[in-house]
């Protein structure tokens, strides 16, 4: 299991959860919203410049822009190569 | 019981026209489709009480009913997180306070992003009211070798689905036959369930889809994401666009500027001597008129900036930047904003509405007057070649170019101190328990569409002339008034500004100013440049009783004040500009942008304290050193 934040460029892998932070995390809710549920595939497509922040994440058939805090909820699991 | 009236086609007597309302995720292409099927014959405004816009337009119907459309902000769920997506869940509950709940949802999602998109569909057939799916770009889906079963997916969905390609002429006659048609009855749908997994079992059974991404956005990002060649082309392209912005402007900018000048001297001539020339001529031709000339400027950043938009390069640039600038306690999407601002900071406030996080859009609107705008150069330029040699630094560069660079460069410098300043007392204060999201989709890249462009264009422009026809023009007669009352009795020695209200206050002004080095001429020219800041050379001029108009003034005032003016006096008043709120307009836009007059006044207050301090250090050290 990795953090998103962790995951090499261009590895394929699988949501395994998303972990709030706290009761009322407005941001997890809208992660959930935008496909980051268990089960998804996701890739990491590209990262920022400076300190590899944001993430570029690769979900369905869209590219969203993460910071590494808001990429750091998302536990992934690594496909095997 | 009339006759008449029950001799027209039976459509034709719906007294109340039909309204419908575009809904859809951010990137779905909705504006296109709005632009499509409304035209020209739309209506931009705000929601009452908040800065989110309110398109509204309408069209004619086959069957001769009258459509209105509303086009809601995007959103990607009813579980709203902005002020852009709450006003779209109001408005389809039929909960907003003004707006009326519209008869019929037309849903927009891109063909190509389903997966996201049919999400918010499940959510909104939930509200249970008369819905059309509209699958748009289903050109590009097709392309892409993407294979949607229509009638399946209608089926399974319960409302009727049509494809659009918005950016066709004839690629919304489905979608209008569809709206003219009798009202789908309102979707069933369960009010829980995973809506997740009900998009995963309707794309399984209906969608046939080769490949995740467009090879040619993978190709491109590839290039355009990279650490060192994504910010190289970044540079390239802010480079090109500033030589164009500042180099091709000029011509128009200069023209309307002559024409202003014929019309003054037309009416000059036309009307009798006396104040209502005066106020003319002076007053709303010099001071308004002198805003419109930078329209060209404006129209052109305005270009670059919508068609790097349209073609979903500027998430890229916003992704590039945003490490740097939430380290400087901003955020890439301030990137836009504050690149506008350095034609002028009003459209760039305006731009701040792309900015979701409430704390992030103030520290940009904040700063945005920090940036250098078009109207500070007739200032500096004068100063500059007033004051500094016209000598080589190393041999190659200019010291007169290094002085402007250096100009441009405080500016960017102090915005990002300033900001980041916000950034440490917010966190000294408590505030910063709650992260600032980004959440940045990065959409496919299209190619721009000069039908939209056109339309955005035409909106700013008259977003900006409609600014300068009110506000401006109302303050310039105000300080035309100042600057003209009460005239000098016959027999004053000396300009007659110096006899009116500005130029008692000019004079009363001094005594705070004195520190810092402007003499009373200077205090004087400070007040009408509160209209424009470059009127201010037109007003030195004057005070310097010289009546030309701005060029010829400039260049007679440059020698007379390189030799009346201490050098310290000249750098104080280039430090002065860099910061000073010289600019009644831009206040005007940060309160209506903010519903605030504390963060006007804070805004106003902060960039004066900074502007007086450092021409009081500018001022003190090259007078020590002099």
């Amino acid at each position: 299991m990795y953090q998103l934040t962790d995951l090499p460029r261009n590895t394929n892998a699988t949501i395994r959860e998303v972990t709030a932070h706290g009761a009322h995390d407005p941001i997890a809710v809208r992660l959930a919203e935008l496909g980051f549920v268990q089960g998804e595939p996701v890739r990491v497509v590209a990262k920022g410049p400076v300190g590899g922040d944001p993430v570029l994440v690769q979900i369905g058939y869209t590219r969203f822009a993460l910071r590494r805090t808001e990429a750091a909820r998302v536990m992934v699991q690594a496909e095997d190569a | 019981m009339n006759a008449p009236a029950a001799s027209f086609p039976p459509t034709a007597i719906t007294a109340t026209p039909l309204s419908i309302a575009l809904v859809g995720n951010p990137n779905c292409g909705k504006t296109a489709l709005f632009n499509r099927l409304t035209g020209s014959r739309q209506k931009v405004a705000n929601y009452a009480g908040v800065t989110v816009e309110r398109k509204e337009g309408r069209f004619l119907a086959p069957s001769g009913r009258l459509v209105r459309v509303l086009d809601l902000p995007g959103a990607y769920s009813l579980n709203a997180t902005s002020a852009d997506e709450a006003i779209t869940r109001d408005v389809c509950l039929g909960q907003h306070a003004v707006e009326a709940r519209p008869d019929l949802l037309v849903c927009v999602a891109d063909a190509t992003n389903l997966r996201l998109h049919l999400r918010f569909v499940l959510e909104l057939m939930r509200i249970g009211r008369p819905m059309v799916l509209a699958l748009n770009m289903s050109d590009a889906a097709a392309r892409r070798g993407i294979t949607i079963d229509r009638e399946k997916l209608s089926r399974a969905l319960g409302i009727p689905i049509v494809s659009t390609v918005a950016v066709q002429r004839n690629g919304v006659h489905d979608l209008i036959a569809q709206i003219d048609s009798v009202p789908p009855p309102p979707p069933v749908m369960a009010p829980d369930g995973n809506l997740h997994a009900e998009v995963r079992r309707l794309l399984a059974e209906c969608v046939r889809m080769p490949r995740h991404t467009a090879a040619i956005d993978d190709t491109l990002d590839r290039v355009v994401l990279h650490p060192v060649w994504g910010l190289a082309i970044l540079a390239v392209l802010m480079f090109v666009m500033f030589q164009a912005v500042f180099t091709g402007a000029r011509p128009f900018m200069d023209g309307i500027g002559n024409a202003m000048q014929v019309l003054g001297d037309w009416l000059g001539a036309a009307l009798p001597a006396g104040p209502l020339r005066s106020l003319v001529q002076d007053g709303i031709v010099a001071g308004a008129g002198t805003v419109i000339t930078f329209l060209p400027q404006i129209l052109l950043l305005f270009l670059f900036i919508l068609v790097l938009e349209e073609s979903g390069y500027l998430p890229r640039a916003a992704f590039l930047l945003d490490r740097l600038m939430v380290g400087a306690g901003l955020t890439g999407r301030s990137f836009i904003p504050l690149l506008s601002s350095f034609a002028c900071a009003i459209p760039g406030i305006m731009a701040t509405r792309t900015i979701q996080d409430r704390r992030d859009r103030l520290a940009t609107i904040l700063v945005a007057p920090l940036m250098t705008c078009s109207a500070r150069l007739p200032v500096y330029t004068l100063l500059i070649a007033a004051f500094i040699a016209d000598r080589k630094v190393w041999g190659f560069l200019s010291l007169q170019g290094l002085v402007l660079f250096a100009l441009y460069a405080a500016g960017i410098v102090s915005a990002l101190a300033v900001s980041y300043t916000m950034k440490l007392w917010r966190r000294r204060r408590g505030h910063e328990i709650e992260e600032h999201a980004l959440l940045l989709e990065l959409p496919s890249y299209r190619m721009p569409h000069a039908f939209d462009i056109a339309i955005g264009l035409w909106e700013r422009s008259w977003m900006f002339l409609r600014r300068v026809g009110t506000v401006i023009l109302s303050l310039t007669v105000v300080l035309w008034f100042l600057s003209s009352f009460p005239a000098a009795p016959a027999g004053f020695i000396g300009p007659a500004i110096d006899y009116s209200l500005a130029g008692r206050i000019g004079h009363a002004m001094q005594y705070v100013f004195a520190p810092i080095g402007f003499n009373w001429q200077i205090c004087i020219a400070l007040i009408p440049g509160l209209a424009a800041r470059e009127v201010a050379v037109s007003s030195l001029a004057t005070v310097y009783a010289l009546s030309a108009n701005s060029d010829q003034a400039a260049s007679q005032l440059q020698p007379l004040i390189a030799a009346q003016w201490p050098l310290a006096t000249a750098l104080s008043l280039l430090a002065w500009y860099v910061f000073a709120p010289q600019c009644l307009s831009t206040l005007a836009v940060i309160r209506r942008e903010t519903n605030s007059i504390k963060t006007m006044a804070l805004a106003a207050g902060y960039l004066f304290a900074l502007a007086y301090l450092a021409s009081l250090i500018t001022y003190q050290i090259a007078h020590a050193l002099a």
